[in-house]
């Protein structure tokens, strides 16, 4: 039995040390070269003493990034992705999070890294350390007394009240979502995969793992592509990639644009997406142009290592319907739990709840915020059994499948990525300038919009607030507002804020 | 072009679309930005825009989207 990620990538280069494992286009590594460079830095880390730490890899996204997150864990360690266009303040959180010793990065990125290296930290460049001579039989010992309960990753998502929460997985929950994601999808060894996710989400293990498991390939498309549909679909003929997992809003760009008029993807037989509602009509559009493929939509949160539910589509749907996400996928069990805890009656609303191998470690280094959300059974008060509650509402439909109905709190999917409302507007109210803020969703046209009292001028707040949050997390417009509505009892309105932006009052 | 401008300045407040020269080739923009710029082009002038012009070469500037929406509106 496996109990360590790496046993897929020792086994894969016996098998095929000459296949290309991992590509973008540019820079590509076979599996052999991957073990290398993997068994240059696990050995290097092993060395200096590293052991059973996290390690910041700070790296553009890159086949070298992956080799990098293998070297870690040879070394018996876990790896940080950072985000390479993570603003400054964000970075600073998550080093001050995680102590790490060291920072791996590329050339791209030392000027930053050095910037923000916390003091005592080293910064080690991937171009040197993968020079180093291996030492097998010091990564033996260290796999040796490594278990699978082992972490293997720490990746940091969204968190209310503004620092971001590193969720921690083990071994053995990556091989177990691994294996179970890959019998339901169908890799084997012809897979070819076009890799959406950046590499510091927990959704790049879809691909990055089960490359090595089959021996397969994996493209990890450029970003900018993203916004050109037609190159996007030309990036997936060129590399005869048949088998793609992205968020719902990178497919209906494509569909949306009408690219299919234009160039239809050629070797696509695969194709899951998840994360978000995937509009219908997109969807239908997807389905019309590829009537031989298999879909799938796919459900699950980062604490869960990734994807815990899947619905393969088996039949028509229209512009009403909503698809489902059906079915946890096998040794991963949801319970749909009222508000006293228990199992919610045939029809009605009830929070997801998450239980199997499959749930992760907790939130690194942050005991409260893991205790309010990995907590007891409450159908099992007899001995001990962590389930996490996702704060996602769920029901079954007439047919027995689980579909999604909406959140419980603030937190928004919005592109893919999962945002707290509240930790958009914890950043906006550090601004000395600023009294209060709220910040709505507009699902529609998919824009965070963002509500605020102060002495500062919309342009100005703006401008502050990109270096304080990433990217994706920017309100489309911030609006200043002379005061802000409350509650009868006293909370902020954001009932009001919403009809006030529709224009309703 | 007042209108094109307009649009761009709502989408992003924060880029000061008359000097930028390489909106796209440095990462100024994302798909984001490009699906909503592309949709207020659509609306505003009343034209629909093919996948094959969505490339880089016109975007990156404000005077390449200007003659993309020209292109459009004198076909």
């Amino acid at each position: 039995m496996h109990n360590n990620v790496l046993n897929y990538l020792n086994e894969i280069v016996k098998v095929k040390p000459d296949k290309l494992a991992y590509s973008d286009g540019t820079n590509r590594l076979t599996f052999r070269e991957t073990y290398d460079a993997a068994r240059a830095i696990g050995t290097y880390l092993a060395k200096e003493g590293i052991r059973k730490k996290p390690v910041v890899i700070y790296m553009n996204k890159s086949p070298m990034e992956i080799a990098a997150f293998f070297g870690s864990v040879y070394a018996g360690c876990y790896y940080v992705p950072i985000d390479e266009e993570m603003p400054a303040e964000r970075i600073r959180l998550i080093l001050d999070n995680v102590n790490s010793p060291v920072i791996i990065c590329d050339e791209e990125n030392k000027g930053r890294a050095e910037e923000l290296r916390k003091d005592g930290q080293q910064i080690l460049l991937y171009n040197e350390i993968i020079k180093t001579e291996h030492d097998s039989e010091l990564l033996k010992s260290i796999a040796d007394t490594t278990i699978d309960t082992d972490p293997v990753y720490i990746v940091f998502t969204s968190g209310s009240t503004g620092v971001p929460k590193g969720v921690v997985a083990c071994h053995r929950s990556v091989i177990d979502y691994i294996e179970q994601l890959s019998e339901v999808l169908g890799f084997n060894e012809n897979t070819v995969f076009g890799n959406q996710s950046p590499l510091y989400f927990d959704a790049c293990l879809k691909e990055v793992y089960p490359t090595l498991k089959f021996g397969a390939t994996d493209y990890l498309i450029p970003k900018k592509l993203f916004s050109f549909p037609v190159k996007l679909m030309e990036f997936l003929n060129e590399y005869k990639i048949n088998t793609i997992c992205w968020v719902a809003s990178a497919l209906s760009i494509v569909s949306a644009f009408k690219t299919f008029r234009e160039v239809v993807p050629e070797y696509l037989h695969t194709i899951a997406f998840g994360s978000e509602v995937f509009p219908i009509k997109q969807f239908n559009t997807w389905r019309a142009t590829l009537p031989n493929a298999v879909f799938f939509n796919l459900y699950g949160p980062t604490e869960c290592t990734g994807m815990s539910c899947y619905y393969r589509v088996d039949r028509e749907f229209t512009d009403t319907d909503v698809i489902p996400i059906g079915r946890p996928f096998d040794n991963t069990e949801i319970l749909l739990l009222d508000d006293d805890g228990k199992i919610a009656g045939a029809g009605e609303d009830g929070e997801i709840c998450i239980r199997g191998t499959a749930v992760t470690l907790g939130y690194y280094n942050d005991k409260e915020r893991t205790d309010a959300v990995f907590v007891q059974n409450p159908l099992n008060p007899f001995y001990p059994e962590l389930i996490y509650k996702t704060g996602d509402i769920g029901k079954y439909n007439d047919r027995g499948e689980l579909v999604y109905v909406s959140r419980k709190d603030y937190q928004v999917k919005h592109m893919g990525h999962r945002i707290e409302l509240g930790e958009i507007e914890a950043n906006v109210n550090t601004f000395p300038n600023v009294k209060l803020s709220a910040c709505i969703y507009d699902r529609e046209n998919s824009n965070i919009i963002l509500y605020y009292v102060g002495d500062i001028p919309e342009a100005e707040l703006e401008g502050e607030l990109k270096n304080k949050v990433p990217r994706y997390m920017l309100p489309r417009k911030a609006i200043k507002l002379d005061e802000m509505p409350f509650t009868g009892n006293g909370k902020l309105d954001r009932v009001t804020l919403k009809k006030m932006y529709f224009g309703e009052i | 072009m007042e209108e094109l401008l307009n649009i761009l300045k709502n989408i992003r407040s924060d880029v000061d679309f008359e000097k930028e020269e390489s909106l796209i080739d440095g990462n100024v923009l994302d798909s984001f930005d490009i699906v909503t710029i592309v949709n207020g082009m659509e609306e505003t002038f009343g034209i629909e825009i093919k996948a094959s012009d969505i490339i880089p070469e016109n975007f990156n500037t404000v005077k390449a989207m200007t003659e993309l929406v020209e292109k459009y509106r004198n076909a």
